[in-house]
């Protein structure tokens, strides 16, 4: 070694997780290449976001994305990292770490970040094949593993970490009981009401809950086979997990003769009772209390490394923190004290209908606790509140109708700090490439103030839409109090006042049978409508009246009213209807002529299992039809607001897993529904076997053929915002699932908004509200199965061979009006 | 189908009721297509055909009051004078039409 350089200070670190990972990124921030850094995992990974496990058991993401640091980053940063190998000693005289696998490191500084164990609750048989805990990515695979192969699951434990293992398992396609000690599900962090509340959000997803319910033995033999509780009941079980909770893990700290209590004991600057050694994370114990929680281990990370490089005397104070749950669509929030006592004030407020209660717990001008259940967008608000001990005052009156309605106008404060603290060139709206910096000038240098106006001059949230809450805060903290978000029902559009409801009432109400009717009924502003009011109307037209309304072929969109899909050349691409994706060598060689004899450029399979010609040219589209027609195809509807396709796999005619015929049931589906009009594209899937080949749950109406029937699935669908189907019943029968079908289709285009998808008008409208009516009202079923197939004699006529059957001069639609000679 | 002759520049591409009512029909020309609109008050109007944001074919859009919506993006053109409406930038070339009787006559501008 270079005698004038002076050696580096060594670092080691034991605990690849995340409080320790964050330590060393906050000592590399402050004093890059100071240390030389070595860590020490027990588990075989590169560091990953632990709280994170959860999504990915629910399958929402994969390990790959959960990775916080990849092996790279390592590399880049000049750390060692020594992932597998457990430290089973420290040598505190010598300063040197010892390994389970022999190696040794010096160190100056030693960082313990050794986390926590999963609590196992000392009962008989917890050791059986299948018992499980939920601490890490071994667990989730043995949870997956588990699910691809067992029916049963039972979660000891309803708090946070159980109740996310329950929802994965049951995503998983298990049949999931949670058993939990207390009276009510996450109690730490719920009172009773909301505890009650998320106990019935999970039994509609198909959890079962048992409360106040102890367990005494995990029975089995060679594998757990079930959970008897105190009471004697005895629940089946494949599969066990044991989520009751954590214990700080302090075991080397107190191995090697640190104070350790509940863990290992700390100061506010981290330090244990060695002054070497520093500890953090979930294994320490810091003013006598112990934390599970990601927050904490920020603040503390911060404060170690400003310690351990010498940059500043930091303090941990100890972390107010909040709890979400991590199950989609089941939104909560807690912080804070939420038991209250006789010197706190709570304000409650319930909304039985919505599933929403919300209950703010005071003490004298200071808020102290919060629970929010079923609408918790307020939570970082009321948490930021809370954490700073901010006075109330004036606000409490409408504290509880959140910050917007507390605050007067919705001035910029918490929601929108995320927007706020966003850069420049961070990009908003993802189609149309525009970034918030952009949207900030558009507003200042055009005067704009509403959503529609932004919308126009910049694009963003202009196409698919789904950045628009992004825009509007971007909006709000632009004008400040200029800005007032519409909370009315929108008009349609900007040539009339009424809401879609409301004109769909009015046709109905008052027999209005054509366009020029109801425009007259309806005081329409305009004379006659625009693009976006005129294909909804004759939509509504045609939903009411069947049959008996006036088509106006100029008011449907060109892909519509030319039975092609535009491209953005001109040309137009055709697809011929294959039953069920089924096709035969006749039908081949039929579109194989037509390519060939029609110079079409490109031939493709769709992902509803079609066959898509593309760059037809538009005087060509009859004479493509005629050739199609003649081998027995007919239009495909792909270019409609429309039944598109029912995509199926091949079923238990071919395959060795089917346990029904999926191809026949899909090309009976489809049969019924073709030629249906929709408020926007309909797909249908039927899958064989729970494999779900065939992708049933990501489509507007999925059938899974299981043993005993059929399991139907609403609301899903692969587009701009990925939503996976509800489950809505099972059914027994062939004609059972033609029926719920055709009543789901009808409710949906009676009552959904021309353009609104399934999935949003499920959410929108929620999907109790669709059970009820296909369901549970089996008189209300019929009648809309009725109607749907009154609908369907005058929907179910080839519009292919229509044109093609039409005489010329009717066709002018496909042909130039005239060709102009070169002027002389 | 053939070619029309022109007479002082002037060529006659059809009648009214060539064109449905807010809808347009298309006339091949050297220039490229030419897409003739007629209103719900018939009034006619010609304009290329071609969107000035990506080249959309206008023939092809709703038409409503005085305006057709471009098929691709929903760019609003104003019938009368080819201009996008704001605040869209970019203007289709206008065609000089007259109507002789029930006749439509087209006026190409040469080179």
């Amino acid at each position: 070694m270079n005698m004038l350089t002076p050696r580096k200070q060594r670092l080691v670190l034991v605990g690849n997780g995340m409080a320790g990972m964050r330590t060393v990124e906050e000592i590399l921030a402050r004093a890059p290449g100071r240390f030389e850094i070595t860590v020490f995992g027990a588990e075989p990974h590169v560091n990953y976001n632990r709280i994170m496990l959860s999504p990915v058991l629910a399958g929402e993401k994969c390990f790959d994305e959960i990775v916080i640091n990849d092996r790279a980053w390592y590399e880049a940063n000049d750390v060692e990292l020594i992932a597998g190998e457990k430290i089973v000693a420290v040598d505190r005289d010598a300063r040197q770490v010892h390994g389970a696998n022999g190696t040794v490191r010096p160190y100056d500084v030693l960082l313990l970040a050794t986390g926590s164990n999963p609590f196992v609750i000392p009962v008989p048989g917890v050791n059986l094949p299948g018992v499980v805990t939920f601490r890490d990515m071994a667990d989730v695979d043995a949870m997956l593993a588990a699910s691809r192969t067992h029916r049963h699951a039972v979660v000891i434990g309803g708090g946070l970490l159980g109740l996310e293992a329950a929802n994965g398992l049951a995503l998983n396609g298990m049949d999931v009981t949670v058993v939990h000690l207390m009276p009510t599900l996450m109690e730490r962090q719920l009172d009773v009401a909301a505890g009650t509340l998320l106990a019935g959000d999970l039994e509609r997803r198909g959890i079962k809950v048992l409360t106040a319910a102890n367990t005494k033995a995990l029975l089995g033999e060679d594998r757990v086979r079930a959970v008897q509780l105190a009471d004697g009941t005895e629940l089946p079980a494949d599969l066990v997990v044991m989520a009751v909770g954590i214990r700080p893990n302090g075991e080397l700290g107190k191995a090697i003769g640190l104070t350790t209590n509940r863990g290992i004991v700390v100061d506010d600057g981290m330090c244990t009772s060695d002054p070497a050694i520093y500890a953090i994370g979930e294994c320490v114990e810091h003013r006598g209390l112990t934390y599970g929680l990601v927050a904490p281990l920020w603040d503390m990370a911060k404060v170690c490394a400003d310690r351990i490089t010498a940059t500043a005397e930091s303090g941990y104070a100890g972390t107010v923190t909040g709890t979400r749950l991590k199950v989609t669509g089941i939104d909560m929030f807690s912080a804070g004290n939420i038991a209250g006592g006789e010197d706190c004030d709570d304000i409650v407020l319930r909304d039985p209908a919505r599933g929403v209660y919300k209950r703010l717990i005071l003490k004298g001008d200071l808020l102290v606790g919060v629970v929010l259940y079923g609408e918790a967008s307020e939570g970082n608000w009321y948490f930021q509140l809370l954490k700073d001990a901010t006075p109330i005052g004036g606000l409490r009156d409408n504290l509880i109708f959140g910050q917007a309605f507390a605050l007067g106008g919705g001035a910029a404060a918490d929601p929108g700090a995320a927007v706020k603290a966003m850069a420049d060139d961070a990009e908003i709206c993802g189609c149309n490439g525009v970034c918030k910096g952009k949207i900030v000038t558009a507003i200042a240098a055009q005067g704009l103030t509403t959503l529609d106006a932004v919308r126009a001059h910049t694009k963003a949230s202009a196409s698919c839409g789904s950045c628009t809450p992004l825009v509007e805060q971007i909006l709000a903290l632009s004008l400040g109090d200029g800005y007032q978000q519409s909370t009315a029902a929108k008009p349609m559009c900007k040539c009339t006042t009424h809401p879609h409801e409301e004109v769909r009432a009015r046709i109905l109400a008052d027999g209005l049978k054509s366009i020029p009717a109801v425009m007259r009924a309806l005081d329409w502003t305009t004379p006659d409508g625009c693009s976006s009011c005129r294909p909804a109307l004759n939509f509504y037209l045609l939903t009411a009246w069947p049959g008996d309304y006036v088509d106006d072929a100029q008011s449907r969109f060109i892909n519509e009213r030319a039975h092609a899909n535009i491209q953005k050349d001109g040309t137009f691409s055709v697809v011929p209807r294959m039953w069920g994706g089924v096709t035969s060598a006749k039908e081949l060689r039929a579109i194989a002529d037509v390519v060939d004899k029609f110079a079409i450029p490109e031939v493709k399979v769709t992902g509803g299992q079609r066959i898509d010609l593309l760059g037809v040219k538009k005087e060509d589209l009859p004479a493509v039809w005629a050739d199609l027609n003649a081998a027995g195809m007919v239009s495909g509807h792909a270019y409609g607001k429309a039944l598109r396709t029912v995509k199926t796999c091949v079923g238990s005619e071919w395959c060795r897993f089917g346990t029904q015929d999926s191809t026949g049931m899909g090309v009976a589906l489809e049969r019924m529904t073709w030629g249906s009009m929709h408020p926007h594209k309909v797909k249908l899937a039927v899958s064989g076997c729970p494999r779900n080949c065939a992708e049933a749950t990501i489509k507007d109406f999925g059938v899974i053929a299981v043993d005993s029937g059929w399991e139907l699935h609403i609301g899903g669908n692969g587009g701009i915002k990925l939503r996976g189907t509800d489950f809505l019943c099972k059914v027994t029968t062939d004609a059972e699932v033609l029926e719920y079908c055709g009543a789901f289709l009808e409710l949906y285009r009676q009552e959904a908004r021309y353009l609104e998808r399934t999935a949003p008008w499920v959410e929108r409208v929620g999907l109790d509200y669709v059970k009820r009516h296909i369901v549970e009202d089996a008189a209300g079923r019929a009648k809309l199965y009725a109607a749907f197939l009154h609908a369907q004699t005058f929907a179910q006529t080839d519009p292919w061979a229509e044109r093609v059957a039409e005489d010329a001069a009717s066709r002018h639609e496909y042909r130039p009006m005239a060709e102009m000679a070169a002027a002389p | 189908m053939s070619a029309v002759d022109l007479i002082d520049g002037w060529a006659d591409v059809g009648t009214l009721a060539d064109i449905p009512r807010l809808g347009a029909r298309i006339v091949t020309s050297t220039i490229g297509n030419i897409a003739v609109f007629r209103t719900a008050a018939d009034e006619l109007f010609a304009l290329e055909d071609r969107c000035p944001h990506k080249g959309g074919p206008l023939s092809q859009g709703i038409v409503h009051g005085t305006g057709v919506s471009c098929p691709l993006h929903n760019w609003l053109i104003d019938l009368k004078t080819g201009e996008a409406c704001a605040p869209d930038h970019g203007c289709a070339k206008t065609i000089e039409l007259r109507r002789d009787g029930d006749r439509i006559l087209l006026r190409v501008p040469r080179g």
